[in-house]
């Protein structure tokens, strides 16, 4: 996605790269127990709050949005970043994990979706079926979807805040 | 509830896609990457893949395919056939799909299931189930087991699925519609999302299959239309099915 979008990246844990980049991107694939572990073994976390505390950019896709608030109900209970306000829970849905496209409001537009937990009381900005789906406050920038999987709404997404 | 999802379903072999087609306006037609490409871009919601290698070498084969399908198609896709042990599913997801779908492998070790949702997380697993008047068959719907469909989705969703994608033997390739009755019954069974498989004929099948289960899994009817895909999206969603609205290019 990011070839198509014309940018190179590189994928790393190294805190003094995270602290560097001109942009950084938290994807989220595995549980929040193992990625907040990950993140504090290798100073990642560290170099993320610096980043945040600086007003440099951060964009977190799925769970790496939710590990951008203050604590997670995932894997019965995990302490994330802590960079905005919110917490996250288990979705009270009809059918989880919650799979599929579903639209983006206020920007009209379908995203993809597959997720068991969701942020709640944080600074949201889009929702999706009530459902708080973008977050966003200082220089963090999250979505509960996956952009990279949402063709052209997702593309054009990625361009406008990367 | 998210918009009801279409999905192309491809089988491949030793790296090529074996089901007919008639896109004369492919180059390749057996190009799994071009149909998924083609697929993708004609407003497909999701793609399934399915190995039907029986050779080590044409895993490896299909390998090379997720990696250059990961490349080219930005909607996401799942992989199925040939997945035995973690290791399979690890190298196919780390190839580029996002989940990865398991039949026989998962009724001979049913630990299995858990084990590739704890690595990946549930949404990563699609448990595969042909059935046949409410009995389990195993092996490409070659060999009777013991289980029956409505217990076995129930078990497989308790021991970590993220969805069930069911199949109805005696209706696949039949072109007549789907077997309503077992898909309610799954359906009804479990909590997690449920594909409709086996018998889409027509838009009329499909969003009858839709309006019970998430998603319905398409194969011959838009294999054998070259322009089918648009098309066939415009006809459900006049069947009153709330599809992903979708704009050409």
């Amino acid at each position: 996605m990011l070839t198509h979008l014309e940018m190179t990246s590189e994928v790393s844990s190294d805190p003094a790269e995270i602290r560097g980049a001109r942009r950084v991107i938290l994807p989220g694939v595995g549980s929040a127990r193992s990625a907040m572990a990950h993140l504090n073994e290798t100073g990642a976390a560290d170099a993320l709050r610096a980043r945040f505390s600086a007003g440099d950019p951060i964009v977190g896709i799925c769970l790496g949005m939710q590990l951008a608030v203050a604590h997670s109900d995932e894997d019965d209970g995990v302490t994330c970043l802590g960079l905005l306000d919110g917490h996250v829970e288990r979705l009270a849905v009809d059918r989880v994990p919650r799979l599929g496209w579903a639209l983006v409001e206020p920007w009209n537009e379908a995203f993809y979706f597959a997720h068991s937990y969701h942020v709640v009381d944080a600074p949201s900005v889009a929702t999706s079926e009530g459902i708080a789906v973008a977050i966003a406050a200082g220089s963090f920038f999250g979505v509960q979807f996956h952009p990279e999987k949402s063709a052209r709404a997702g593309e054009e997404l990625l361009r406008r805040c990367l | 509830m998210p918009l009801k999802r279409l999905i192309p379903c491809l089988d491949v072999r030793d790296g090529r896609v074996v089901k007919g087609t008639s896109f004369v306006q492919l180059r390749d037609v057996g190009d799994p990457v071009e149909l998924a490409r083609h697929y993708s871009d004609g407003g497909a919601d999701e793609l399934v893949f399915l190995d039907i290698s029986a050779t080590p070498e044409g895993h490896d084969t299909m390998t090379d395919v997720v990696r250059r399908v990961a490349d080219v198609v930005e909607i996401p896709f799942t992989v199925g056939g040939g997945i035995r042990r973690v290791a399979d599913a690890t190298r196919i997801i780390e190839s580029g799909a996002d989940r990865v779908s398991i039949n026989s492998a998962a009724l001979a070790e049913p630990s299995l299931i858990g084990d590739i949702a704890a690595r990946y997380g549930a949404q990563a697993v699609v448990v595969a189930i042909d059935d046949l008047d409410g009995q389990v068959y195993s092996h490409g719907g070659r060999t009777a087991t013991t289980r029956r469909t409505v217990e076995w989705a129930i078990e497989a969703a308790e021991r970590g699925a993220g969805e069930i994608l069911l199949t109805s033997i005696r209706q696949d390739g039949q072109r007549s519609g789907f077997d309503l009755d077992i898909t309610r019954a799954v359906r009804d069974a479990v909590r997690i999302p449920v594909i409709a498989s086996g018998g889409a004929g027509s838009a009329r099948d499909v969003a009858d299959a839709l309006k019970i289960t998430d998603a319905a899994l398409v194969a011959s009817i838009v294999h054998e239309n070259p322009t089918g895909l648009s098309g066939l999206r415009d006809d459900i969603t006049a069947c009153g099915i709330s599809l992903r609205p979708w704009r050409t290019i």
